[in-house]
């Protein structure tokens, strides 16, 4: 698989502060990549040095085997979708994904214009202006404005953080989906790890300015390189130095090889399934998800807590 | 609740009655009378004035007076608009630089106009300059003449277009740059596709805050435009003064004031009020 | 391209000042030439023992000082009374006030006071001009003092009431104090609109009631006058002076 983005330990730091601290990243064609961490890691800053709104205090930005950081971004051939979409207000559907081929003057306008905002199902609405769209038009609007100038590598910045809860989920697979249909390579920022998991194909997590830990979103979920990283893309049982995720607790009434004593403390229903918390003679607390067709667990009950070697995580910090 | 607010329009509103709608009614009823021979007015009531202004003479007048409004509006906008976009770009120091530009408007606006009349004279300090340095043999007529008055017009009026167009700038949503920019588009493009068009409502309000003063303009055609260069105020001002026929100076009063109500008729959009 | 602006806003603001600056230093000039001829001080001594000139000044001072203490009360008292509820037929005037061309609004009042004083048997004097300056002023001092009230919180005015103040309480104890800075604002417009009034008080003011703006533009108009270059100067720096100062204690 070849590498259409590469960052060579990037830095950028702003005065005394240093946002992104020497990040290097290499993200194949075609793939969706996805930038994770919780606000003021760095993703974001990262993102606008690869779009060019920001240039590297030290380190290398390539794309597609040759060096861009120099470069402003009309020169880059990245294209971006802002968090607020940034539409033109002044220019209607039509005129906001013309936007950037008019200035090439290119000669079959029309013709690509057409054919994406067919993509992005925006067929009939091009004479709207911004102002009468929806959130998930909008974005929609965006999308089809960068992908129009057929870039090799597509920037969004937490593009589905700006709608409804239930209007993201249908989002989600709608852009998961596109992106596949089209082959070009995204490069998607966002702080929510249910979306990131979801939709990737790999992913960068990133706390403090660094990448701790960069994969599959199987590997990065079961083999967490790092306390946080294990605590960021999930709830995470802690018992010491080991972590086990609440769906590979056991909880039963009945005594287990290897279990461990512990009464529980809550019952929390979660509609798909019940989390049951308890605390463990040595102190600490446990969250362990059952069936939601299990029964019995009452406040102040004696259970055992038991899960297997493989499931566990170990950190020496 | 009503009570005190009635009580503090009341002032305001008996003024605005007695300084503006009364004085308009009487303006509009000589209009239409005839000049009295002790110079005041008098019956019948008669349209002459009005079928006077349409006459070739005075039709040249407004013509002129529209002309020169409009060149100087023009000027202003353009000179105007890349000092505003200076100011809004000039990060920390954007106060002081609008300060800058405020400060001549706080002193005397006569003052400013002579200053013109000192530098432009025959025997002037430009043509001074120029004469010392061999450049020129004899004075150039820089002042008294239509360009003259255009420049002082420019002069005068040049802040109260970069205000508006500073205060839309500012509003601007910096994202749509970047977005422009991440698009394929030069600075100089982007200013030309993206910034301008948004300050449209910048524009419109600079347009109209200096075209009607302007049409109106007496001080700046009386001092730098000499007695070669009647327009509006100074025909309105010489009726009712000089030559003491008041029925015809109302008329063309009334005449300028019907001609900027219709601009700003035109002009206004929803959301843009003032008061 | 912030190169190129900078250079011409460098330019702009020379055109904006250097007039006004060139009038200060010739000001001083020794000759009455357009030549440099050494440093004197001898037209501003010439402008201090005009009578004519220091009697204009003082009308224009009195005329000021009234005109804009009753634009002041009456336009901020309007302000606020539309901000409470709005008045299309007192904001449309005020509107109206503000954008009609000075000329109309000279020669209006003129008709006007003429009309009058059929009945009223009285004359051009100061209080036609004062009268005038208030007319043209109020709706300046309407318009700063609105633009203040428009970032006030409605709810403060309820909470006074709330704990027993009246209407009036309520405006003087809590909205007025807010409203300080921009009433001080307006106040000041008022007075350099005032002061440097020409085409409106010319039409209005009588033999005997001759403003500073009038007696500069009678010496303008007979050509360019060292003494003026003077009396310019000084209008011009106190004026500056009375801005920066009023900014400073606004602060």
């Amino acid at each position: 698989m070849d590498s259409i983005l590469e960052l060579r330990r990037v830095s950028k730091t702003f005065g005394a502060q240093v946002a992104v601290r020497e990040v290097s990243l290499v993200i194949p064609k075609g793939q969706f990549f996805s930038l994770l961490g919780p606000s003021g890691c760095g993703k974001t800053t990262t993102l606008r040095m690869i779009a060019g709104f920001e240039a590297p205090t030290s380190g290398e930005v390539w794309l597609s085997g040759a060096r861009i950081d120099p470069l402003p971004p009309y020169r880059r051939n990245v294209n971006t979708v802002f968090q607020s979409y940034a539409l033109f207000p002044h220019l209607s559907v039509r005129g906001n994904v013309e936007f950037g081929l008019r200035r090439k003057r290119f000669e079959e306008i029309d013709a690509r214009v057409r054919k994406v905002i067919e993509q992005v199902r925006l067929d009939g609405k091009e004479s709207r202006m911004p102002a009468q769209l929806s959130g998930g038009e909008r974005q929609r609007v965006a999308l089809a404005r960068s992908l129009v100038l057929e870039p090799e590598v597509l920037l969004l910045d937490e593009p589905l953080s700006a709608l409804d809860p239930q209007l993201r989920k249908h989002v989600r697979a709608e852009l998961k989906d596109l992106q596949r249909r089209i082959g070009v390579t995204f490069l998607f920022v966002t702080h929510d790890q249910e979306e990131a998991l979801a939709m990737s194909d790999q992913i960068a997590v990133m706390n403090g300015g660094s990448v701790e830990q960069c994969g599959s979103p199987e590997e990065i979920y079961q083999r967490p390189r790092t306390r946080f990283v294990a605590g960021f893309l999930g709830a995470m049982n802690w018992i010491g130095k080991i972590g086990v995720r609440p769906e590979c607790t056991r909880i039963s009434r009945e005594r287990e090889n290897g279990g461990r004593a512990a009464v529980v403390t809550r019952c929390v229903f979660m509609g798909p399934a019940i989390h049951v918390e308890a605390r463990l003679e040595t102190g600490e607390s446990l969250v362990a998800q059952v069936a939601a067709t299990e029964r019995g667990f009452e406040e102040g009950s004696a259970v055992h807590v038991s899960w297997s070697a493989r499931d566990e995580v170990r950190f020496s910090e | 609740m009503r009570r005190l607010r009635t009580i503090f329009l009341t002032p305001a509103g008996a003024l605005m009655f007695a300084t503006l709608v009364v004085p308009s009614l009487i303006i509009c009823t000589y209009s239409f009378l005839s000049r009295g021979a002790y110079g005041g007015v008098e019956r019948p009531f008669t349209i002459d004035n009005f079928e006077r202004l349409i006459a070739p003479l005075y039709g040249a007048i407004f013509f002129r007076s529209f002309w020169i409004a409009a060149v100087a509006t023009a000027l202003c906008l353009a000179l105007g608009f890349p000092l505003a976009l200076f100011i809004a770009r000039s990060g920390e120091r954007k106060n002081l630089y609008l300060g800058l530009v405020i400060l001549p408007f706080w002193t005397s606006f006569l003052i400013r106009i002579y200053a013109w009349m000192f530098l432009l004279r025959d025997t002037g300090l430009i043509n001074t300059v120029l004469l010392k340095i061999h450049a020129i043999h004899d004075p150039l007529p820089m002042l008294y003449n239509d360009g003259a008055v255009i420049l002082g017009l420019v002069y005068g009026f040049l802040p109260f277009t970069v205000l508006p167009l500073y205060a839309t700038l500012e509003r601007l949503d910096p994202s749509l740059l970047e977005a422009a920019a991440d698009l394929g588009s030069k600075p100089w493009d982007a200013l030309w596709r993206v910034t301008i068009p948004l300050c449209a409502a910048g524009f419109r309000a600079g347009a109209i805050l200096v075209f009607v003063p302007c049409l109106g303009t007496y001080i700046v055609s009386d001092l730098l435009g000499g007695s070669k260069t009647i327009l509006i105020g100074n025909l309105v001002q010489n009726q009712f003064t000089a030559s003491r026929d008041w029925p015809f100076g109302a008329a063309a009063a009334l005449a300028l004031m019907i001609v900027a109500m219709a601009l700003l008729f035109a002009a206004r959009r929803r959301g843009e009020e003032l008061l | 391209m912030k190169r190129g602006l900078a250079l011409y806003a460098a330019c702009a603001y020379a055109f904006l000042h250097l007039p006004l600056l060139i009038l200060a230093i010739f000001s001083f000039n020794a000759s009455k030439f357009t030549v440099w001829q050494g440093f004197s001080l001898h037209w501003y001594a010439a402008a201090m023992a005009d009578t004519e000139l220091i009697q204009s000044a003082m009308n224009s001072l009195i005329i000021g000082i009234c005109a804009t203490a009753i634009a002041t009360v009456i336009g901020t008292m309007a302000a606020y009374a539309l901000w409470k509820r709005a008045s299309t037929w007192v904001s449309g005037a005020m509107y109206l006030s503000l954008v009609t061309p000075e000329i109309v609004t000279g020669v209006s009042l003129l008709a006007l006071f003429q009309w009058s004083f059929r009945f009223l048997h009285l004359r051009l004097g100061m209080h036609t001009v004062i009268l005038a300056h208030v007319a043209f002023s109020v709706a300046y001092v309407a318009v700063v003092v609105m633009a203040r009230l428009r970032s006030f919180d409605p709810a403060l005015e309820e909470a006074a009431l709330d704990l027993g103040a009246t209407e009036f309480g309520a405006f003087q104890r809590v909205t007025l104090p807010y409203l300080a800075p921009a009433v001080i604002a307006a106040a000041m417009l008022a007075f350099t609109v005032s002061i440097d009034d020409y085409v409106i008080t010319s039409l209005v003011a009588g033999i005997d009631s001759q403003t500073l703006p009038m007696a500069i533009y009678a010496m303008a108009r007979r050509g360019v006058n060292p003494v003026l270059n003077a009396v310019s100067t000084m209008i011009v720096v106190g004026l500056g002076a009375m801005v920066l100062i009023s900014e400073r204690l606004r602060k």
